[in-house]
């Protein structure tokens, strides 16, 4: 991993599109402000792994599991 | 075309009736082309078949059914990805998580799966700003489902 030092105010440029900015420093937060292009797709990390888990549990589906829902009216 | 489905052996599907997801979707980012389903005997799901690898499937339902409030702002940026023209293109879904007994199943609430069925373009989007769960409960209601909610 690339460990850089940034003081606020100052960014980091990825490529020739992708700038991260150190916006402010308050305690132990930071705010980042990122400007990337729009087919660019940026997540919180926690809740991004949260769907990826979401999806992997969803996905693991048996065609048992399918029996479920025909069995199942919705009212 | 002829595809593998998990659920129905090969079946043929028309071209047309495709969806490009040119993102794939969290955890599953080579995923770039599905099939939507009908689940024969329950019009409230739809299976979301990946065309490249036969064992992935989600199961997928109308998120309006099971949280008549469920409301979002989609973000100019899946606008633009997706090409979206007019709202009357746009198709939400939301994966099911399916558990036994059916009751304990749950429903991403917190990443929709928005589709643009004009251009059959879609994307799996995250509700950042949203206090939406990944595990809404299916049946609706305040409840959020937990792994040691006992429902019998």
């Amino acid at each position: 991993m690339l460990v850089l030092t940034r003081k606020q105010g100052e960014s980091i440029q990825i490529n020739d599109d992708i700038e991260i900015k150190v916006i402010g420093i308050e305690g132990d937060q930071i705010k980042l402000g990122i400007d990337a292009p729009k087919h660019v797709d940026i997540h919180r990390k926690e809740i991004y792994q949260q769907i990826r888990e979401e999806n992997q549990a969803a996905s693991q589906l048996t065609p048992n599991t399918i029996n479920l829902l025909k069995n199942t009216k919705k009212d | 075309m002829k595809i593998e489905t998990v659920y129905f052996g090969e079946i043929e599907i028309e071209e047309s009736k495709l969806l490009a997801f040119n993102h794939g979707l969290p955890g599953f980012q080579d995923e770039k082309q599905f099939a939507l389903l009908d689940l024969e005997g329950n019009p409230a799901f739809k299976i979301l078949q990946s065309t490249k690898a036969i064992e992935l499937a989600f199961v997928i339902t109308n998120p309006f059914l099971i949280e008549t409030g469920y409301e979002f702002k989609l973000d100019e940026q899946t606008v633009e990805q997706l090409n979206i023209n007019k709202s009357e293109d746009v198709s939400v879904w939301s994966i099911v998580t399916l558990k036994e007994p059916f009751e304990q199943s749950t429903l991403n609430l917190k990443a929709p799966i928005v589709l643009n069925l004009n251009n059959k373009q879609g994307k799996q989007i995250s509700l950042n700003d949203s206090n939406y769960h990944t595990k809404h409960s299916i049946k609706g209601g305040e409840h959020h489902a937990s792994p040691n909610t006992e429902t019998r």
